[in-house]
């Protein structure tokens, strides 16, 4: 062969990021079955293997018109830098086509689904572990030809079919394959498996990236709703909900208002409205060391944090939400039970002697905390956990009985406990707020630290006694609130502390202050 | 019943002459195995070449009008011994099976086969799992070809290449009485493709005439001096017979190119890649025209001296393109110019790297080198191939490196190993961490996020022999793990009677899940589901008994994680000698949703009442901590935004994948969690009885439910 090469045709070359299980060979073959009905020649390969286990696994497929009597020589895996179309089935598998080099600007239409299946790594955090979807968009805009993404895993179950579907409208309606959208919907009429639902999916798909909607961030909190009057209750009860509301307009700087009332309202529900006024009252007090010049950030960090410790998680807490009618109506739906299904539930509980004595009134508590011998009679009666059925009346009568309790919930030993731990922290706090302000703040943000029940519980309190233990060594230095922070972020970072611990050693060898 | 069904695939084998078959490479090549006239086929599942052996599993019927005997080898040995029915008999086999891992365990059996040679053709389908997606060590098979002299073939990697390199593979083990292997790349496992089929052809000496005519001949019994004599022959007669045949068959191929001072060998299996990135700097086209000539080694082993050195004489230089290390055919070349005195420059492990997969990356970048060496006037006016290096150095690309999470592969929803791992975690946590031997299989999955248990692996079955010689006093005991599938391969001689008959003081925990599972869910001797051409429900239990071994606890459902711990911890502690061997039996769930799911729609849709679990989490009682997945890492346990301003942390959240496998009520309650899971059991098809009972609960709960909520203060 003298006149080397006879042509410049190119393939046209789709990459599929997926997981495992989530259907990238589905679509793979779809692309493949649509191209040859085509009249196009079509190669596909994939890395399947153990990844097919939930892992990250990658599909490849090229098309080309073909030449009558040749065959062409295809690649049997994407070239970075060189690849037309790249389909992601969630966020961070768009994040990672983009590491592996496959999303070009001058070249590649990417295609992503934007919810998020969290990798282990990122949910097993006792904090905050996600992963930030904001910088693959951000990246995916700038590095891609063209970016076209929608939730495409939600469009594909709000029509009763899987993520392939969508993605396949998608892939249609971005007019990277030389084929119209009847040749895409003829292929998964062949396909013969759930046709008309794929097809709802798939136009879906096919919508959403045509018309693209201004999408809400992915995290959205729910704002909070101007504070309307009360319900329920009785009427001077109601009375005194106006006059928390009152309060919080006239004594509290616009900062910390919305959090305090999502505060009372949360007290409120917990405990009863004397209750709000109490948390008021405390972070009343806070207040008086405040200052317009940081912007309130204590009395709205107080706002917050002293809400979550007063309506601290007991049995009765715990009993009230599980028997609500809100709470069955809830269940039903999340297990999509039609109305002429019955729904049975069954709950999973584990109450320790601990926790039953934290329950009992605070003399009887003790008595039994402090008996050994009262203990070692009654631990066993606690050993194993329960399962009630709340559907029953067996389950959910104890149960309601537990959440009427609350009205002597003052009286109880954990309240007494959670009521000193409350009373020191917030002195701790105070006592700083007005030398360092800013680690008075942090000492606030601490109390995220205690959460859970039995030994998660314990575990939490272990930490903030850690974090606020390394107090003494950090007094005077300017950088006192940079620690705090730092040791809460170690401390929120696995479970055994093994980061607080590391941190803390650290600390230990900061020069003391005061030599100088 | 494996994983994936291939009743429609099946019907491909049945292709006449003429008909176009389209379908997987790997699908391609059992197509090949019987229009070859193929007399029995045997292997041992394992990605790449898994659907080989399960496409052979459903296609009995076929197999059988033909006269195809077909076996799921209990090893590789077990399928290399197979191929001893070729050694006296014209009767062709074929074998398969993951490599190097496979060879590794078949090697005692295929040295065998090798010295003494064939009599029919002898061929092994080789899944060669290196690079991507591969989940063992990275070797060659190349060295075992060499060492037992068995040919290695690497076709090009489309199917009628593979096909053709699948047919001339047996002529050629027949024609040098020498077993062949067929090396199989992952992605050519899985690549999907073409080609026009022929007819299956019935195998025409068949085993029945050979079991009722049987032949010896102790000349190929490897005992001396026979064996010595074999070393010979595979010298004088065998590879020179071969090298006529490859030769005379052309199984290597020339692509000519205008470039000739300059030439490119490469195995058959690097063919599509080193086109892709020629093509990039101009130099080829997507068609098969290329500017530098190509000199394409379908066959690895052995190599044609003369042709080689044709190829080479007159050129400046060649690029020898071999995937893997060491590089045994770069320094082969380089004996052979030598000898035949050509004075061609050799560029191989120089210009590409000597470890690794050969992605395009990497070829085109070798190529490069290769060219700004020996010829930088053509590179100089080749193009310019795309390079993604500018984008991936770019700021938004590199912050990607902090924010994506690597996604290992992990436990399936609803698997019954994650309990087993919960219960392991738990046990630990009171008896502090152990010394864990892990093994081959799902269950090497613990070594991840987020149960970060197991030491070593050091291949199927192995785990309790690796922890053998941890025989001493001490305050713990060794704890090793194996799955049905590795006990059934060998772990019943190598770890359970080996650690019997050593007294060994161990744990040794079986996971059975009824399947071998990693593989594909092939059933295996402990299966629990009728196959009507396999003897199943053997039960491990009474192996090991059987063996010796004396404290043995089984444990038939392993969502019981209390139960689980508590066994895990006697087994820990109790003071009886002597391994101590704990069962934990429950269906791979993969299996038993594709099996019961069907069942259940259609027992629905008849009017029958059935019921369906699945778990929930209560938001507004989670409290973020996430110690619920630190037990579990199920894929349908995630987090969720709380919606709640005063939470900080996302909370726990079950989607509507569950299976309501029970995991997450069991963890939370043997590890004393919180109360915030439930199951809901929604029961389709209530009986009259039923509704009548809810009914009347549900208006007395209802009642209270509305006594309170309007007592109920709400700030709304």
């Amino acid at each position: 062969m003298d006149a080397a090469l006879t042509t410049s045709d190119k393939p046209i070359g789709v990459a599929i990021m997926a997981m495992g299980g989530q259907g990238g060979g589905v679509l793979a073959d779809w692309i493949v079955a649509l191209a040859e009905a085509q009249g196009f020649h079509a190669q596909s390969t994939s890395v399947p293997g153990v990844a097919q286990r939930t892992g990250a696994t990658i599909y490849y497929v090229e098309l080309i018109r073909p030449v009558p009597g040749r065959r062409p020589v295809l690649s049997m895996m994407p070239v970075p830098g060189d690849v037309d179309v790249v389909i992601a089935a969630e966020m961070m598998e768009a994040g990672r086509a983009i590491q592996r080099g496959l999303v070009s600007p001058d070249r590649t239409t990417l295609i992503a689904s934007t919810h998020r299946a969290l990798a282990v790594l990122e949910k097993a955090k006792p904090g905050d572990g996600r992963a930030d979807s904001a910088s693959v968009q951000a990246a995916a805009e700038r590095l891609a030809r063209r970016f076209l993404s929608a939730d495409m895993q939600a469009l594909a179950e709000r029509n009763g079919s899987v993520i392939s579907a969508s993605l396949f409208g998608a892939l249609a309606a971005s007019d990277t394959l030389p084929f119209d959208r009847a040749a895409f919907e003829d292929t998964v009429r062949a396909a013969g498996v759930g046709v008309d639902a794929s097809l709802r999916a798939f136009a879906a798909g096919f919508d959403a990236v045509r018309t693209p909607s201004n999408r809400p961030p992915p995290d959205a909190v729910i704002p909070a709703e101007p504070l309307p009057a009360a319900s329920g209750g009785t009427e001077a009860a109601r009375a005194e909900v106006s006059r928390a509301l009152r309060r919080i307009a006239e004594e509290f700087p616009p900062q910390a208002q919305d959090m305090l009332g999502h505060g009372i309202r949360r007290l409120i529900d917990y405990q009863d409205v004397a209750y709000a006024h109490e948390y008021l009252d405390r972070v009343a007090i806070l207040r008086g060391f405040d200052s317009i010049g940081h912007d309130h950030a204590l009395t709205a960090e107080a706002a917050k944090q002293v809400a979550v410790a007063m309506s601290y998680d007991d049995l009765i807490r715990v009993a009230d939400l599980k028997t609500r009618a809100s709470r069955f109506a809830r269940v039903r739906g999340e297990a999509q039970a039609r109305p002429d299904q019955l729904v049975g539930m069954t709950e999973f509980f584990h109450p320790r002697l601990e926790e039953v004595c934290a329950t009992l009134p605070a003399w009887l508590g003790l008595a039994i905390e402090t008996s050994p011998a009262l203990s070692r009679l009654l631990r066993p009666l606690f050993a194993n956990g329960r399962r009630m059925r709340t559907d029953r009346l067996s389950g959910f009568l104890p149960l309601y009985a537990v959440a009427g309790m609350r009205r002597w919930r003052r009286h109880l030993l954990r309240h007494r406990r959670e009521q000193a731990h409350l009373d020191a922290w917030l002195t701790l706090v105070a006592t700083h707020a007005r030398k360092d302000y800013r680690l008075a703040v942090e000492l606030l943000k601490c109390r995220r630290l205690i959460k859970g029940y039995s030994d998660t519980h314990a575990r939490g309190q272990s930490k903030y006694d850690r974090v606020v233990g390394a107090l003494w060594r950090l007094d005077g230095r300017a950088d006192a609130a940079d620690w705090i922070r730092r040791l809460r972020d170690a401390a929120l970072a696995d479970e055994d502390g093994n980061m607080l611990d590391g941190a803390l050693a650290t600390i230990a060898t900061l020069e003391p202050m005061g030599e100088h | 019943m494996a994983e994936r069904s291939f009743a429609r695939e099946v019907q491909d084998l049945k292709l006449t002459a003429g008909q176009e078959f389209r379908g997987e490479g790997i699908l391609a090549v059992t197509k090949a195995l019987l229009q070859s006239g193929v007399g029995y086929v045997a292997g041992y599942q394992g990605a790449p070449i898994s659907h080989l052996m399960d496409v052979l599993a459903d296609a009995q019927d076929i197999l059988a009008e033909l006269g195809v005997h077909y076996e799921a080898s209990a090893s590789e040995a077990a399928a290399a011994s197979t191929l001893a029915t070729s050694v006296m008999y014209p009767i062709r086999g074929a074998v398969t099976w993951k490599s190097t891992a496979g060879t590794n365990v078949a090697s005692d059996a295929l040295s065998n086969l090798a010295s003494g040679g064939v009599t029919g053709g002898a061929l092994i389908v080789i899944g060669e799992d290196y690079g991507e997606g591969s989940s063992i060590m990275q070797e060659r098979t190349h060295a075992y070809a060499m060492k037992s002299q068995i040919w290695l073939l690497d076709p090009r990697p489309n199917l009628p290449s593979i096909v053709r390199a699948v047919e001339d593979a047996f002529e050629l083990s027949e024609a040098s009485n020498t077993p062949v292997m067929l090396e199989m790349r992952i992605r050519a496992c899985h690549v999907h493709g073409s080609f026009i089929a022929k007819d299956n052809v019935p195998p025409p000496f068949t085993l029945k005439q050979a079991l009722e005519s049987p032949r010896r001949d102790t000349s190929r019994i490897v005992l001396p001096p026979a064996s010595f004599m074999h070393e010979q022959e595979k010298v004088t007669k065998r590879l020179p017979a071969a090298r006529a045949f490859i030769k005379a068959r052309g199984m290597n191929e020339t692509f000519p190119g205008d470039v000739d001072d300059l030439g490119i060998i490469l195995q058959g299996g690097m063919y599509n890649g080193v086109m892709r990135a020629l093509a990039l700097f101009g130099l080829a086209d997507v068609w098969g025209g290329t500017r530098i000539p190509l000199h394409v080694l379908n066959v690895t082993y052995p190599l044609l001296d003369e042709d080689l050195a044709a190829f080479c004489r007159g050129k400046r230089a060649v690029l020898m393109v071999e995937e893997g290390q060491p590089d045994f055919l770069e320094q082969a070349l380089n004996t052979i110019l030598r000898r035949a005195g050509v004075g061609t420059a050799i560029a191989g492990k120089d210009v590409l790297p000597m470890g690794g997969e050969y992605t395009a990356l990497v070829l085109v970048d070798g190529i490069r080198k290769f060219l700004e060496k020996h010829a930088p006037t053509l590179l100089r006016t080749a193009l310019i191939p795309p390079d993604p290096a500018p984008v991936l150095a770019s700021e938004s690309a590199r912050s990607l490196a902090k924010v994506v999470p690597p996604r290992p592969p992990s436990f399936c929803t609803g698997c019954p190993e994650r309990p087993i791992f919960s219960a392991l975690t738990l046990v630990q946590k009171e008896l502090g961490e152990h010394h864990v031997a892990a093994d081959i299989g799902c269950h090497l999955f613990s070594i991840n996020a987020p149960f970060n248990i197991g030491a070593t692996t050091m291949g199927y079955g192995l785990g309790p022999s690796s922890a053998s010689a941890l025989q001493v006093k001490a305050d713990k005991r060794p704890i090793a793990i194996m799955g049905d599938g590795g006990f059934w391969h060998n772990g019943l001689s190598t770890g359970i009677s080996n650690a019997v008959f050593n007294k060994h003081d161990g744990v040794i925990l079986v996971v059975d899940n009824y399947y071998s599972a990693a593989t594909g869910g092939q059933d295996i001797p402990s299966s629990r589901a009728a196959n009507g051409s396999r003897s199943t429900n053997h039960p491990i239990e009474n192996a090991v008994r059987g063996v010796g071994a004396q404290w043995v606890k089984r444990i038939d459902h392993t969502y019981s994680v209390g139960k689980m711990r508590d066994i895990l911890r006697e087994a820990l502690t109790t003071k009886e000698p002597g391994p101590k061997i704990v069962i934990a039996s429950s269906e791979c769930m993969l299996n038993r949703q594709r099996r019961e799911r069907p069942q259940f729609a259609a027992a629905v849709k008849r009017g029958e009442r059935r019921v369906k679990p699945r778990f929930g989490v209560d938001e507004d009682i989670c409290t973020g901590d996430h110690a619920c997945i630190r037990l579990s890492g199920c894929p349908s346990l995630s987090v969720k935004p709380s919606g709640d301003p005063l939470k900080e942390d996302p909370v726990a959240a079950i989607d509507n994948s569950c299976v309501g496998c029970g995991n997450c009520g069991e963890v939370a309650d043997a590890a004393v969690l919180c109360p915030s899971f439930y199951r809901a059991d929604v029961v389709h098809n209530p009986t009259g009885w039923e509704r009548w009972v809810a009914g009347l609960r549900g208006k007395i709960i209802g009642a209270l439910q509305r006594r309170r909520d309007a007592r109920r203060l709400v700030l709304a």
